[in-house]
């Protein structure tokens, strides 16, 4: 657990005027800092239904991907599929391989309880627990082990900080998490996923629900967590996808139509099917 | 069609049938009314026979006497009219069935909602049912036939009618009511809360206990109230196990007597109705009903509050 405590991550990043269009220049070699997480011909059913046909997708390290596609493409499907979160569904089944630092998260034996730890996640609908601010976020410490407080006061702290919440909320860590906005709400959802030290961040379209300011303040912060993390995001909103994100994979019936560079993506579609998308003649 | 029937003065569609459909309409709702004013004029008799009758004994016996004296003997002079004695028996049989009920309840309810398979879980529940529908009456000579020689065996000073064979027994008469209400606050936690715990490397054991239980426990507080009520008002099995000397202790192994147990005496008996002995059942009968209805507003009131939080 020393690895959660040993601050990876600057205390405080200093809020900055953040570009908020890729410029080429993020886009050099995507691939400069190695690949995370490698999906190998990924099929995947729920009983008899199949969502996902052959997926090949190669998640860099320290990068920001976004998943787009029109509703029931299975991009939130293979989301969950990165931190085996659809185990908890019954009946479903995935055929193929995904490696995590070249290891088959579903081999024989894998344990599923230290994969999430390294997988974290955030969800569409911001699900703080009915505690207080301050056990939501020291809850996933605890559950791997952390018991003194001085050292989960020191976690609290640096992750509410990172998702840009300790501000506002600083004062009243002993409040029910129930009542913040749900834009605070969401944020704290982040600060509880960091709090467990993942490597790999997952978001299923985590600004769906939220005004147009905690979008922007949770893309800013996405914007600054991929120097630490390396962040796979589900939006439906295509503006959302090119601001933050570095690749861009398109899904479409299950199908992983194009994947490539957001800039050359947004800008020259391969696809017909994608441009299609991109442009909103269909979604 | 319904503007047809209700609205029979627009002459343009006033059909030859219409005023017939009206006028059944009209009986129909007659009929439904009916039936649910016999339930609430019922309840609010049997408030007002026992307000009544009780003032009518309160009038020969100080209430203050029945609420504080410790001696409960109307039947026998001199008579007291202390209803604490009855009102211990009560406590001391509910205070022994809920530590049964309790944590075997929840453990069967956290068990069904949280590890079951769908398949053991649609097997288990029709058998609580079962024993939800078993007669109190049963349960009442199985506490004196099997649980009173058992508790004989183990101590062999408590009198063969005692408080603990009918808290057994009372025990698992209220457990299906802690496994149906609790399964159903905790089914109701969202799944997403779930999820939330799990994404963060929790165990099932961690869900379970550090998220699930915690986030239904006002719905589990609530199972658990009910449950006393029912145990507060159960007869038949206390009236049959658990003796009947109205004795003011906290012993369970001695013969006690419990408020409803003394009702059946009475009713049962040859106390001339219209005295003040007779009246003592209403008194007794106010003051049970008063407890139990507490319990049930209260876990009402809360659950109502659970159901709000997750709507």
């Amino acid at each position: 657990m020393s690895e959660a405590i040993s601050p990876r991550v600057p205390l405080r990043v200093a809020p900055r005027a953040l570009p908020r269009v890729p410029t080429g220049q993020d886009h050099e070699d995507l691939t400069k800092h190695g690949i995370k997480v490698t999906a190998a011909d990924v099929n995947f059913f729920y009983s008899e239904h199949q969502a996902l046909y052959g997926i090949n997708l190669a998640v860099p390290k320290n990068c920001v991907t976004a998943l787009i596609g029109p509703s029931g493409c299975g991009k939130s499907t293979f989301l969950r599929c990165l931190n085996r979160m659809n185990d908890m569904i019954d009946g479903t089944l995935l055929r193929g391989k995904i490696l995590l630092d070249g290891e088959d998260i579903y081999q024989r034996g894998t344990d599923v309880v230290e994969l999430r730890k390294r997988v974290g996640m955030v969800f569409q609908k911001s699900n703080p627990f009915p505690k207080t601010i301050y056990e939501n976020v020291a809850y996933g410490p605890r559950v791997a082990g952390v018991k003194k407080s001085v050292i989960l006061e020191e976690i609290v702290e640096k992750c509410l900080q990172q998702a840009a919440l300790w501000d506002e909320v600083q004062s009243r860590l002993n409040d029910s998490a129930l009542q913040l906005s749900g834009g605070q709400q969401q944020r704290l959802c982040i600060a509880r996923a960091l709090a467990t030290d993942p490597e790999v961040l997952l978001m299923d379209e985590p600004a769906s629900a939220l005004d147009p300011k905690s979008t922007a303040a949770i893309e800013d912060l996405i914007f600054e967590l991929k120097d630490t993390y390396t962040i796979v995001i589900v939006t439906h909103n295509m503006q959302q996808a090119a601001r933050v994100s570095d690749q861009t994979a398109f899904f479409y019936e299950g199908h992983l139509i194009e994947v490539g560079r957001t800039t050359d993506m947004f800008t020259h579609p391969r696809e017909k099917r994608t441009e299609d998308y991109i442009t909103g003649r269909f979604g | 069609m319904s503007n047809l029937t209700t609205a029979p003065h627009l002459s343009k569609i006033a059909l030859p049938g219409a005023k017939l459909r009206t006028y059944w309409e009209h009986c129909i709702h007659g009929i439904l009314l009916a039936c649910a004013t016999i339930s609430i004029i019922t309840t609010i008799g049997i408030v007002v026979i026992l307000l009544v009758e009780s003032l009518q004994f309160f009038r020969e016996v100080s209430i203050i006497e029945f609420l504080t004296g410790t001696k409960w003997s109307p039947l026998l002079k001199p008579q007291h009219y202390g209803i604490l004695p009855l009102f211990c028996g009560t406590f001391l049989v509910t205070a022994g069935a809920a530590p049964i009920a309790i944590p075997v309840g929840l453990g069967t309810a956290v068990f069904l909602s949280e590890y079951a398979t769908p398949w053991l879980r649609d097997v288990t529940k029709p058998v609580l049912e079962v024993l939800a529908g078993v007669p109190s009456v049963v349960f009442g000579y199985l506490a004196v036939v099997l649980v009173s020689p058992l508790i004989k065996a183990i101590f062999p000073s408590a009198d063969i009618f005692n408080a603990a064979n009918a808290s057994v027994v009372v025990g698992f008469m209220i457990l299906p009511t802690i496994v149906s209400i609790s399964e159903d606050v905790l089914r109701s936690v969202p799944r997403s809360l779930r999820e939330a715990a799990y994404a963060l490397g929790a165990t099932k054991l961690d869900v379970t206990v550090g998220v699930v239980v915690p986030a239904a426990m006002s719905g589990i507080m609530a199972s658990f109230l009910l449950a006393i009520a029912r145990a507060a008002g159960e007869t038949m099995a206390v009236t049959l196990a658990a003796g009947g000397t109205s004795k003011l202790t906290l012993n369970p192994l001695e013969s006690i007597q419990t408020m409803t147990a003394y009702i059946v005496q009475v009713v049962l008996g040859d106390t001339p109705a219209g005295t003040p002995e007779y009246r003592t059942i209403f008194a007794v009968g106010l003051a049970l009903f008063m407890s139990t209805l507490v319990l049930n507003v209260l876990a009402q009131w809360i659950l109502t509050r659970v159901r709000e939080k997750y709507e």
